[in-house]
Parts: structure tokens; C-alpha cells; sequence
């Protein structure tokens, strides 16, 4: 047989070569260094993945990363210090402010007070010396591993957040989470949080995406959450990316028993943004709420891949996705819900539904459904379509400006998603992140044009 | 001084070929209320429609004048911001827009095009309460969506809620008495003659008398075949009402 030589694009070129260039600067820690030689190695099988593989049909990511930034180092003074003045402009949402500058941990930027009790963040690599066990947290499940962005961040893996709470504790304000590219030449970040939820926590954790506008930066971030047995996390996440970023993250979370894990998504950011779940039940009577808002217009490109894999018996998973298309968008959503064998009594109900603002906008939907089990309940929808015109005639019968008129509207389909996020546990501060998230939605509505 | 004034106007559905305004004169003085009645399907909600800019009707040909300014190439939303306003003979429901956030965006675009700040708060939230208890209309009803689990008769309230509110110098009523009871036909009426004024008037479009006992009519009108073709006093709608359309149909074909 002929060994097949694949024919490397400039981004794989460049990202085999940053690869070498962080091995060459020095030894990892080992349990970094043998996480890091698998995600390359898994990488370099298969180059960047492209329309041909199944899982990133819609996304060609071959196509759509012609090359790859140099890798962010950590920030120096005055990058950190212009970091401060952009991170000081977002409102705060929730309680306590926890800060990375291009993947790197800026303690000094924190804010909102000290962490709440209960509540630990410490570096990823350190506590992985202290910690060997969590190596295999950090490998990803299964179907997260053969994931390309995943093992991609796994490659270039050389620190993180791990952000921990104490079995048992009730945090009453969110952590927010900010994820900041720095300003200058465009780079490649790579970021990795691991958030632990002990048994019996109740937590909430807000992401928020931000960096320049007309730069062609990229990101690749990676959250794992564990929710232990009993546990909550209400999990928010605003990518507000710059116009012309590229944005990938893998959401993977692992729900136990009788917890309940939601996550919320809105997407408005970026000229390319790939949002990954992997989620999977590890204990019985879990419910699991996946959700997503995305807004885009000119000619953006949002795809959210999701698996839902329910791999124990009697629990419940809502899956629910709003999408807005305006201009020459492509908004693509891939929804997979898998009831493993053992997984009787399962519920799961996904629905993925567009509205169409003009012509030129694209949806793609994939709704699918593994089953091996009898006893379940389990279904899916689609609906794409315009606003309605009737309603759209009785508001501005009543002298409502279309654009204020549509406006409305988009809010109305967005809320349904939005309106029941975290409704129990942590109760002002999810209120406020709702309230932060509508009003985002009419605000992109109203500068539109 | 007309505050209405509709020439020789023709109007056809939008995207098929089907006329149903055919030439339809209509002069409505200012302070006057003017009664609208007609067989199904001759056009009066379609008139209704045209006057408010409902794209689904192409005007053909004629023009409708608002106090003394063709209407007819405006956009829905400045028609109403021009004063008039078009209570539905069918409203519709719109789930997960409130009724106070639909209400207030109403009262600060009208606010707005006559260059003034948007309602406050506490202001807008006396404002709807009061007009709303004077018609009947629960606080529960107005936390909900618009129209939203409202009854017929809760969403023709509405409306006049919402005519109260914007205070419109033409304000056009299709069979705002159809679907109400006897109690919600008064509390209706009442609500309207509370607005009558020598600056605004009214189209009232109905099938029964009854409703011109409460809401007085200065003149009413007979539409057939997408046209006027009777004009007279009250007492035109007693003859219809004892007689029916068949006659005046007749004649004037
Ligand atoms: N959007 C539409 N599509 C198809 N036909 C229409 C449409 N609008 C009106 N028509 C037709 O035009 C004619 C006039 O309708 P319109 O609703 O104006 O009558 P109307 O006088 O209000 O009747 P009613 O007393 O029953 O309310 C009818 O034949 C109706 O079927
Ligand atoms: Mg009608």
C-alpha cells in the first residue's frame, strides 16, 4: 500500500510549525505534554476538517481558515493595561469578574469583589501536577475527542482555568467570564476552562466573548463542565466576537444525577463562528436544556453542532435554537440526540427554527435522532419563514416604524428561548442576564441598517 | 372642512386579479361620524385595509385624501402617525409581545413623529390604567400578550383601548360591535362618543342598527359592489334594517 501524503493547506502548514515551535521552547509539564502530543497527533491525521467529513458538512473549515494566526503569548503591560480600559466598558453581569487576555489568566483585571465562598479558580497546569486525575477529564469524552477543534486546543494546550465549586454551596451571583483578544496584529488564542460543579452546588457562569473589530483574529476555547450528582449550572455565553474573527469553542459537559444543567448561547459576533455541545447524561433523572440565539447579517456564518447523548435512563433534554438571518448570512444548526441502549424513558425534544429577514440568507438544518432504546419520547422540528405579515401590519397600523415593528417581533421569537433560562437558583442575577441578552437582541435589530 | 376625502378609487387584491374597489366616493366632514353598511363581501373591510396600507391591496387608480393629504403612497405606520387609525374587525393575537411594550411603543412612535419625549413611565402606566378600567379591560389582560387568550369580545375592547390612547383624528371602526355583549356594546359605544369632537371623526362600519342607537350616526352610507351607492340620514339604517339590502341593491344596479 502507498502511504498517501496529504497535501497540507497553509494553515495546516502554519499550524504544525507553532506546534514544533512550543515543543522546541521548552518542556511541559508530562501530564500536559502527553494531552498535547495526542491533540496533535489527532490533528495531523486528518489536517483541518472540510465539507466532505460529515460532522463539519456546513462549515468547511479547510475553506474558511485560509491560515492560521501565530499563536497568542501572554500579554504584556501595555496590552493588559489597554485590556482594562476595553474590559471596564462591559457592564458587568452576575457577580464576581474572572478575566483571561488571549487565553491568559489576567488576575489583575478581576473585579465585582472577591470570589464568593464556596468558589475556587486556580491555573489548569498547576493543578494538574497536583491533580493527575484530571488528565482525563481534560482528554474529552469520546465523541469530543475525535473532534478537530478539540484535539486542536488539546495540541496547543499550555494552560487554563480551572474553576472549582464546593460540593454543597449555593453561589447567588454568576461568575462572569470574560474572554478578551487583545488589540494589535491578529492572532491565534487558545483557551481552556474546566469548570467542576460539586454535588449539591448550584452555580451559574456567564461567558463573554469580545475582541477588535476588522481584525482577522481566531479563537479556539474549550469549556468542560462537570456537574456532579444533584448539582446546577445555569451557563450563559455572549459571543460578541469581532466582525472579522474566527470563532470556534466546544462546549463538553457531563450532567450526574438529578442535575441539571442549562446553557445559553448568543451568537452575534464573528464572520465565522462554529459553536460545539457535547453533552452527555452520566446519572439518572438529569435534565439538560440546551439553547441558542443567533443574530447575523452581512455575510457571517454561524453553525451550531450539538450531541446530546443520552447514555443513562430517565432523563430529560430540551434543545431549543433561534436563529435571525439577515443580508447574505448562513446560519447552519446540526442537532444530534442519541438514546443510548440502557436509556429507557428518555425525553428529548429539539426544535431549530429561522426567521428570514431578506433574500439573501441561508439555513441549513440537520435534526437527528440515534435511537436503541423502545421506551422513549423523543422528537424534533424545524420552521423557517419570514415575519408574519399580518402582524407586521397591526403594529404599524398603530404607527410603529417597521424596523422598530420587526424589531418586536424578532424579540417575541428570541424571548421563548431566553425567557425560562435559569429560573430557579440564582434569581437576580439570571434576571439581569436575561434582561442584558433581550436587550442585545433588539439592539442588533435597531442598528441593523 | 372634510377631514376624508376618497375619489373614484379602485383597488384590486395585490397579487391575483380580482377588483374589489370599483370607483368608491366617500366624503366624511370633519366631526362627523359616518355610518358604513353593506352586504358581506362588498368591500368594506377592503376599504378599511386600503385606507390603513395593507399591502396586500393594490390601489389602481383615485385617491384618498386625510385632511387634505393623498395617503395613498404612505406606509402604514405614517398613515397612523398622520391620525388615522383602523379598529380591526379581526385582531389579531402576537404571543411574546406584551401588551404595555406594544402599547408603549405605539404612544412613543406617535410621540416621536410630533417631536416629543417618550412617555414616562409612571405617566404611561396612569394613562393605560385609567383608559383601560373606563372599558372593562382587566390588569390581568394587560400583562398578557397582545390579544393573547383574549376573548372576541376582550380583543375588540382592545382596540378601542389602543384609538383611546393615540387619540386619532379619523379613526375607522370595522364591525367593532360584532362579538360583543350588550354590556360590552355600551362600555364601547361610550368609549367612542366620550371621543367624539368637532376635530376628529368616525367611520363606523356595521351590520346592525343597534349599534348606531348608542353611537349616533350624522350620515350613513350604503356600500355595495365595491362603490356607494345610497347616502342618507339615520333613519336610511332603520329602512335597511326592516327591509334588507335587496331593494337598494336593485335600484342601483
Ligand atoms: N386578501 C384577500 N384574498 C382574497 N379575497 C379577498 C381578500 N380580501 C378581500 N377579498 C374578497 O374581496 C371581497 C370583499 O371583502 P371584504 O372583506 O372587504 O368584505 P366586507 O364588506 O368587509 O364583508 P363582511 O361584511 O363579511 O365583513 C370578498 O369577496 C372577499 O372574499
Ligand atoms: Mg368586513
Amino acid at each position: 500500500m502507498n502511504a498517501v501524503t496529504p497535501i497540507r493547506t497553509p494553515a495546516e502548514q502554519a499550524l504544525i510549525g507553532a506546534f514544533g515551535a512550543l515543543r522546541d521552547a521548552g518542556p511541559a509539564a508530562a501530564a500536559l505534554e502527553s494531552l498535547r502530543v495526542d491533540g496533535f497527533a489527532r490533528f495531523e491525521a486528518t489536517g483541518l476538517p472540510h465539507r466532505r467529513v460529515e460532522a463539519w458538512k456546513y462549515t468547511d473549515l479547510r475553506t474558511m481558515m485560509r491560515e492560521a494566526k501565530p499563536l497568542a503569548g501572554a500579554p504584556d503591560a501595555s496590552a493588559l493595561l489597554a485590556a482594562k480600559v476595553a474590559v471596564g466598558r462591559l457592564p458587568r453581569v452576575g457577580g464576581s469578574r474572572i478575566v483571561l487576555i488571549d487565553g491568559h489568566h489576567a488576575p489583575d483585571l478581576a473585579d465585582g469583589g472577591p470570589l464568593p465562598e464556596g468558589v475556587s479558580v486556580s491555573g489548569l497546569a498547576e493543578a494538574l501536577v497536583r491533580r493527575p486525575e484530571l488528565q482525563a477529564l481534560l482528554a474529552g469524552q469520546p465523541a469530543t475527542r475525535e473532534n478537530t477543534a478539540f484535539a486542536l486546543n488539546n495540541a496547543f494546550l499550555t494552560d487554563g482555568l480551572l474553576i472549582e465549586i464546593a460540593p454543597g454551596t449555593a453561589v447567588s451571583h454568576a461568575l462572569d467570564l470574560v474572554f478578551l483578544t487583545s488589540d494589535g496584529a491578529a492572532k491565534l488564542t487558545n483557551a481552556r476552562v474546566v469548570v467542576i460543579v460539586g454535588a449539591g452546588a448550584t452555580a451559574g457562569l456567564v461567558e463573554t466573548h469580545l475582541g477588535p473589530a476588522g481584525t482577522d483574529y481566531q479563537k479556539n476555547v474549550v469549556v468542560q463542565a462537570i456537574i456532579r450528582d444533584g448539582a446546577r449550572l445555569e451557563h450563559g455565553r455572549r459571543q460578541l466576537e469581532g466582525s472579522e474573527a474566527l470563532h470556534l469553542s466546544t462546549l463538553e459537559a457531563e450532567i450526574g444525577a438529578e442535575a441539571h444543567f442549562d446553557t445559553l448561547t448568543l451568537t452575534s459576533g464573528a464572520a465565522v463562528a462554529r459553536n460545539q455541545l457535547f453533552v452527555r447524561f452520566s446519572g439518572e433523572n438529569a435534565r439538560a436544556t440546551l439553547r441558542g440565539v443567533s443574530l447575523l447579517k452581512g455575510r457571517q456564518h454561524a453553525d451550531t453542532t450539538l450531541v446530546m447523548d443520552h447514555a443513562v435512563p430517565n432523563c430529560e433534554s430540551r434543545e431549543t435554537f433561534k436563529h435571525v438571518l439577515d443580508g447574505e448570512a448562513h446560519g447552519v444548526f446540526q442537532g444530534k440526540i442519541i438514546v443510548q441502549p440502557i436509556a429507557q424513558k428518555t425525553d428529548g425534544r429539539m426544535m431549530s427554527q429561522t426567521i428570514m429577514l431578506a433574500e439573501g440568507p441561508a439555513m441549513d438544518n440537520k435534526p437527528e435522532l440515534e435511537i436503541f432504546a423502545d421506551d422513549v419520547a423523543c422528537a424534533h422540528g424545524c420552521t423557517c419563514g419570514e415575519l408574519d405579515e399580518d402582524l407586521m401590519f397591526y403594529l404599524k397600523a398603530r404607527g410603529i416604524p417597521s424596523q422598530e415593528a420587526e424589531a418586536l417581533l424578532v424579540e417575541a421569537f428570541a424571548r421563548e428561548a431566553i425567557e425560562d433560562f435559569g429560573d430557579e437558583g440564582l434569581g437576580e442575577a439570571v434576571e439581569e442576564l436575561r434582561a442584558a441578552l433581550l436587550a442585545s437582541v433588539t439592539d442588533w435589530m435597531l442598528a441593523r441598517t | 372642512m372634510s377631514l376624508l376625502k376618497i375619489k373614484n378609487l379602485t383597488a384590486k387584491l395585490a397579487d391575483e386579479d380580482k377588483q374589489i374597489l370599483n370607483g368608491l366616493n366617500l366624503t366624511v366632514e370633519k366631526g362627523q361620524v359616518a355610518a358604513i353598511m353593506g352586504p358581506n363581501g362588498s368591500g368594506k373591510s377592503t376599504l378599511s385595509y386600503v385606507l390603513a396600507g395593507r399591502e396586500d391591496y393594490e390601489v389602481t387608480g383615485g385617491e384618498a385624501l386625510l385632511d387634505g393629504e393623498n395617503i395613498l403612497e404612505l406606509a402604514a405606520d405614517e398613515r397612523a402617525a398622520k391620525g388615522l387609525f383602523l379598529a380591526f374587525q379581526y385582531p389579531i393575537e402576537i404571543p411574546g409581545v406584551g401588551q404595555m411594550t406594544f402599547l408603549k411603543a405605539a404612544i412613543n412612535a406617535q410621540r416621536k413623529k410630533n417631536g416629543l419625549d417618550e412617555i414616562s413611565t409612571p405617566e404611561f402606566i396612569k394613562l393605560v390604567n385609567g383608559k383601560a378600567k373606563e372599558l372593562g379591560i382587566s390588569p390581568d389582560m394587560l400583562k398578557r400578550s397582545v390579544n393573547v387568550g383574549f376573548s372576541g369580545g376582550e380583543k375588540k375592547r382592545n382596540e378601542i383601548l389602543q384609538m383611546a390612547l393615540l387619540q386619532p383624528k379619523v379613526a375607522i371602526l370595522d364591525e367593532t360591535d360584532s362579538g360583543l355583549d350588550i354590556d360590552a356594546l355600551k362600555i364601547v359605544a361610550d368609549g367612542v362618543n366620550a371621543m367624539r369632537s368637532p376635530d376628529r371623526s368616525f367611520v363606523v362600519i356595521t351590520h346592525y342598527q343597534r349599534l348606531l342607537d348608542y353611537i349616533k350616526p350624522d350620515v350613513v352610507h350604503v356600500l355595495s359592489g365595491g362603490r356607494i351607492i345610497t347616502t342618507g340620514g339615520p333613519e336610511l339604517a332603520l329602512e335597511l334594517e326592516a327591509k334588507g339590502y335587496a331593494d337598494i341593491v336593485g335600484k342601483a344596479a
